[in-house]
């Protein structure tokens, strides 16, 4: 497995998180198989608004440690991530981040029950198999766990499979051959998986592909949805 | 690796009056240190990096001698303009560990009490002992704290000591393919190593300096041993496979495979020049080696008194001393809530690793390194 974080757009246009965002950009184009984020990431801005400063927070699957690198320079939180590919975990440590080399896949036994006051999971779930264990996992070792995953059910997907062809977007932004997602599922799944496993979501942010909150319809008209989960305890 | 060698190097010698008090309780009245340094210390003295060697190791970390073209550093690979260990950006300090061989107090040097070599009267020292010793050495040389302290192996368990015992002193620990603690299988090695050594008649119970031989065959079937377990089972598959020296089985107990041929060349370069109650002593400081035994155990408890950015590294074919032994270190770090960073290098050449040049690892090392403000 991997958990490269899927590429975002270029983005001049960092809106304050609960704010409506409008982008008049050109369609971006997907930059398949590139590890380095883009800051400015409609998520990122949400993620930053539920940390609060000095917090400690694990960014699972953290890249290059673009989100963890911001969430230092705008929150003072103190970071650490984890990230499985030898070239991004070099990355991140040119860029001066704590990072774990590990396979999420295999949990987290390096970090100790309620370690965090935040675990990250930006971009990354549909990319785990063991999702139920990975999300198990993020509340043991954290109070709140932050999730943000596409929704395969956003109307562009499903009118691309209507068409007969695998979605491709900014938020899937891989061909079907060289996709590192193995789990396909929408908001309405992933809300009964909470539900099932005693997941209480706290907060819920839905986007469209241009980062543009989406108020009514999420299950069919947001593209990225960002959760903000506690347990059930 | 890109990047230059240092050159021409040379070593130094440094005398200490003040009395070493020793974790087994014995006192060493007085000692010499003999290390190299590369690079230079800048106005502020921020940018000395230590790097402690391990089992056979010593002071002469990179560079040539003048009169000795191919006498090259053991980490030569590793330190020099442009290199990791870039002597543009930092003062490079190697030091040969109390106990050794190479010119530093040890059993082979004459005791001043006696006009006599040391031999078995030589106080068994431990990891803590050598990191007091180089604190020392650091004060000679007016280095107040340390941009890093760093080695592989037993030299990684010397910068975790460091981390540990003189917090103020140590901003960043680079531990490399090292354990917080040796398991009952590698204590059982060092102990096998070790009778080798003590049970061969030249041993003459550490005094063999006086009846002018010494314990050659003891200490070459320790370094047989230690090697076998430096190696990884896929690369001497690799390097040695069955191949035989002649074509046909000869039914005898020469040398017939390729593998018993590097083994024993490898333990008769090694008895050729070092000394076995040095080996002894070294294989002990391994074993002794616990600092978590002062928190009965819990290593989180110690980790939490070190305030340095940790960089912690593991090679995926080393057995000796396992990712796993590594992440046991980076579980008490993040449990402790410290600074750390931990890669697992895939190479193939076991606990060796740690002295090979790759790029990728390499890679690690200086990325890590260039985030250092001397």
């Amino acid at each position: 497995m991997t958990t490269h974080r899927a590429p975002a757009r270029d983005s001049q246009n960092q809106a304050p998180a609960g704010a409506a965002q409008t982008c008049g950009e050109a369609a971006p184009t997907p930059r398949t198989g590139q590890l380095t984020h883009t800051l400015g990431r409609a998520d990122f801005d949400l993620i930053t608004a539920w940390i609060a400063p000095g917090d400690r927070v694990l960014d699972l699957g953290c890249g290059d440690g673009t989100l963890l690198k911001h969430l230092i320079e705008t929150r003072g939180v103190h970071g650490w991530g984890v990230e499985i590919d030898d070239a991004t975990v070099l990355a991140a440590i040119r860029n001066g981040i704590n990072v774990i080399q590990g396979n999420l896949e295999k949990g987290l036994d390096e970090f100790a029950d309620q370690a965090f006051d935040h675990v990250v999971l930006s971009r990354t779930l549909q990319t785990v198999r063991h999702t139920e264990g990975i999300l198990r996992e993020m509340l043991r070792v954290g109070r709140e766990a932050v999730v943000s995953f596409p929704n395969f059910a956003y109307w562009k997907n499903l009118r691309s499979v209507l068409e007969g062809r695998m979605p491709v977007s900014e938020d899937l932004p891989y061909q079907w051959y060289d996709s590192p997602n193995v789990r396909f599922f929408t908001l309405l799944d992933f809300e009964d998986l909470c539900d099932r496993t005693g997941l209480v979501i706290r907060e819920r942010h839905v986007l469209d592909e241009e980062g543009n909150l989406v108020e009514n319809d999420v299950n069919f008209l947001g593209s990225l949805a960002v959760y903000r989960l506690t347990l059930n305890r | 690796m890109p990047g230059q060698s240092v050159g021409v190097v040379e070593s130094q010698r440094a005398h200490f009056d003040q009395p070493l008090h020793l974790r087994s309780g014995s006192v060493l009245p007085a000692y010499d240190l003999v290390y190299e340094t590369y690079g230079t210390l800048n106005a502020a003295r921020s940018n000395a990096i230590l790097v402690c060697h391990a089992l056979s190791g010593h002071h002469h970390v990179a560079g040539h001698y003048v009169d000795q073209p191919n006498n090259v550093g053991w980490w030569d690979n590793i330190v020099g303009p442009g290199r990791p260990l870039d002597t543009d950006r930092f003062f490079i300090v190697g030091v040969n560990n109390l106990g050794g061989c190479h010119g530093s107090t040890g059993p082979s040097s004459l005791n001043p009490a006696t006009g006599k070599p040391w031999g078995a009267a030589f106080p068994m020292v431990a990891v803590i002992d050598w990191v007091h010793a180089q604190a020392r050495l650091a004060d000679h040389l007016g280095i107040e704290s340390w941009a890093a302290v760093m080695g592989g192996s037993l030299g990684g368990m010397q910068a975790l000591r460091w981390s540990i015992t003189y917090p103020e002193r140590v901003r960043s620990a680079i531990v490399i393919a090292a354990a917080p603690k040796l398991s009952a299988q590698n204590i059982a090695f060092n102990d096998v190593a070790r009778q080798a050594i003590l049970t061969d008649p030249d041993f003459h119970g550490g005094n063999y300096y006086e009846y002018g031989t010494r314990p050659v065959r003891g200490l070459r079937l320790a370094r047989m041993l230690g090697h076998i377990t430096y190696l990884s089972d896929d690369q001497m598959g690799e390097k040695f496979g069955r191949e035989l020296r002649n074509s046909a089985f000869s039914f005898g107990f020469g040398v017939e495979f390729e593998v018993e041929s590097y083994l024993r060349h490898q333990g008769d370069k090694f008895a050729g020049h070092f000394d076995a109650n040095t080996y002894l002593l070294m294989t002990k400081a391994l074993d002794y080696f616990d600092p978590a035994r002062e928190d009965n155990g819990n290593l989180t408890a110690t980790m939490a008194r070190s305030k340095a950015n940790f960089l912690i590294v593991s090679f995926s074919t080393d057995w000796r001393f396992s990712p796993a032994r590594s992440k046991e270190m980076v579980a008490a770090l993040l449990a402790s809530g410290r600074d750390v960073s931990y890669a697992e290098i895939g190479l193939n050449f076991g606990h060796d690793s740690f002295l090979m040049d790759d790029a990728h690892y390499h890679g690690v090392i200086d990325a890590f390194l260039r985030n250092i403000k001397p």
